[in-house]
């Protein structure tokens, strides 16, 4: 018996639903992304305003110490054991190469290039990003927020202005000592583990290690700074749903955080390879 | 002709306006959230001087309604006039003279709880004068005073302070800056009886000692009937009815006199 053409339409809906599925839920996903980044740019230029009015030093420098003095503990941590960890498998992996004698090269140049801003900026991204959705959520979905703006005051100019500011000036700097420890950590392995002299490691350190190589890594640091801090604080203010909502806004600001610093290390990376900036 | 109050003559010498005047005004204001239309439609004046109450059942639109006096939301369609100036439309930063002028009382409170109490007193007056430290302190003892607390509260944190006391701190902080308006969200909600009357006590007082005008959304009919001067009563995005206590409870609008009815039962 041949197929009416009931049977034959409900078999196209049947193949077509799936995809049909898949494409509503690609299109949801794109609108969001798409609101998302545009509530940031419109932030972005509400701070551009705000910078042009008093700013409250007393208040960035508070928070240069929570955000960022508060974070060398954390992201030294890291950058001790990268180094330590980089030493071991280049040593190993280049054994048959006679590895050990690169390993104060390579430890410094990872880290100084590469390792040391990124992986600060993402340790950065979880305890900062979340730290400041966190606290900017809480007070947005008990009506702090609302509060502040009720009392005539500004809450980009007293809340988000502090805290980018105070993320972009610090994040180079914990850079810089993630940098020194990274080494340190390297210098650690080459000694104890690999029986290398000090003054080897330290010398090998000195000779591959240009103002270059520190500059390329110490100039993306002030951008995943700026990131890391402005989608913290928009997805902070726009929380709602109480305890859950903040929950799920953090989340969303540690996740979006730690993807944009590493697609943006690509792309700056990129440019500052291509524009003539002695950065190469 | 009856002499004017006390407060009266304060009102006409700070505002250069008798009572009875309007100081908002809503003009055809619609809200929505999606599809659900909050405020459908709407105009209400608020008389100088008076204490009006926005009466109405749970998300009958009375918060919306309060928010639009300071500009915290601004209305899809429709004119709120705000001491003769229309807000509706004014961007953020053009606010804070309005602002400035009402104070609003938040249901919970919303002290700042990274802050001591006297900070958060302080806050505006930082912000808006140029006053040094001496006289901010001045004026943050004096308004503990209205509010009936002592200076020994200066130093502590919300987080210590009952739900009364946050309460009172937090009206402290809204007269800091000298309000025309005061706008109440939900005064006495959460609060225990005896609190809810002291509360109820201060928006009285207040009112009269500092010749402003207020405006209390709630759906606390003990309280409503206590401190209302009129009552506006809101049902289905619209003020169904606008009066004095005495007309409302006369009154033939049916959800109205049903809301009355339940709230003196529990009270």
């Amino acid at each position: 018996m041949a197929p009416s053409e009931y049977d034959s339409t409900t078999q196209y809906i049947a193949v077509l639903k799936e995809p049909l599925w898949k494409m509503a839920r690609l299109r949801r996903w794109v609108g969001n992304i798409s609101f998302h980044l545009g509530g940031v740019a419109l932030m972005v230029r509400d701070l551009l305003r705000a910078s042009r009015e008093k700013w409250e030093t007393s208040e960035i420098l508070r928070q240069m110490d929570a955000l960022g003095v508060q974070s060398i503990s954390i992201t030294n941590l890291t950058a001790l054991f990268t180094g330590m960890v980089l030493a071991l498998q280049t040593a190993y992996a280049l054994s048959q190469f006679g590895g050990k004698f690169f390993v104060g090269r390579i430890v410094v140049l990872s880290l100084t290039r590469e390792l040391g801003p990124t992986l600060t900026a993402l340790m950065v991204a979880a305890r900062v990003g979340s730290g400041i959705t966190a606290e900017l959520g809480t007070m947005a979905v008990t009506e702090q927020v609302d509060a502040l703006r009720a009392l005539g005051a500004s809450p980009i100019r007293k809340l988000v202005l502090p805290r980018v500011l105070a993320v972009t000036l610090m994040l180079p700097v914990l850079t810089l000592l993630a940098d020194f420890i990274g080494t340190v950590g390297g210098l650690f392995i080459a000694v104890f583990e690999l029986k290398l002299g000090a003054s080897f490691y330290l010398s090998t350190v000195a000779q591959s290690t240009g103002v270059n190589d520190i500059l390329h890594g110490l100039f993306k640091t002030p951008f995943f700074g700026f990131e890391i801090a402005i989608i913290g604080c928009y997805n902070g203010l726009n929380a709602t749903g109480g305890a859950d909502g903040v929950g799920r806004a953090t989340t969303t600001a540690v996740v979006i955080a730690a993807i944009v610093v590493l697609m943006s290390d690509f792309f700056l990376t990129k440019l500052f390879l291509v524009l003539p900036l002695g950065l190469k | 002709m009856r002499p004017l109050s006390e407060s009266g003559v304060m009102r006409i010498l700070r505002t250069g306006m008798p009572a009875g005047a309007p100081i908002i005004t809503f003009k055809g204001v619609s809200k929505a959230y999606g599809s659900k239309r909050v405020l459908d439609d709407v105009d209400l004046e608020v008389k100088r001087g008076e204490v009006l109450v926005i009466l109405g059942g749970s998300g009958s639109g009375k918060s919306v309604s309060l928010r639009q006096m300071n500009g915290l939301e601004q209305p899809d369609e429709g004119e709120v006039w705000v001491d003769g100036e229309e807000i509706s439309h004014l961007p953020e930063e053009s606010l804070v003279p309005i602002r400035k002028k009402v104070g609003m009382l938040f249901q919970s409170g919303a002290l700042f709880d990274s802050m001591t109490v006297f900070e958060n007193i302080a806050f505006a007056l930082r912000e808006h004068t140029s006053w040094p430290e001496a006289r901010i302190a001045e004026r943050v003892a004096e308004v503990l005073g209205f509010v009936n607390l002592g200076r020994d509260v200066e130093r502590l944190l919300p987080s210590s302070l009952s739900g009364g006391m946050r309460k009172r701190v937090s009206l402290a902080r809204t007269v800091a800056l000298k309000p025309e308006v005061l706008l109440y969200d939900e005064p006495t909600t959460g609060l225990d009886p005896v609190t809810a009357m002291t509360i109820n006590r201060l928006i009285k007082d207040l009112n009269e000692r500092l010749a402003t005008t207020s405006v209390v959304v709630t759906h606390d009919i003990v309280s409503a009937l206590f401190v209302a001067d009129r009552i506006a009563f809101l049902e289905s995005g619209r003020f169904v009815f606008t009066g004095t206590p005495e007309d409302a409870k006369v009154s033939d609008v049916p959800d109205l006199r049903e809301f009355l009815t339940a709230g003196n039962t529990l009270a």
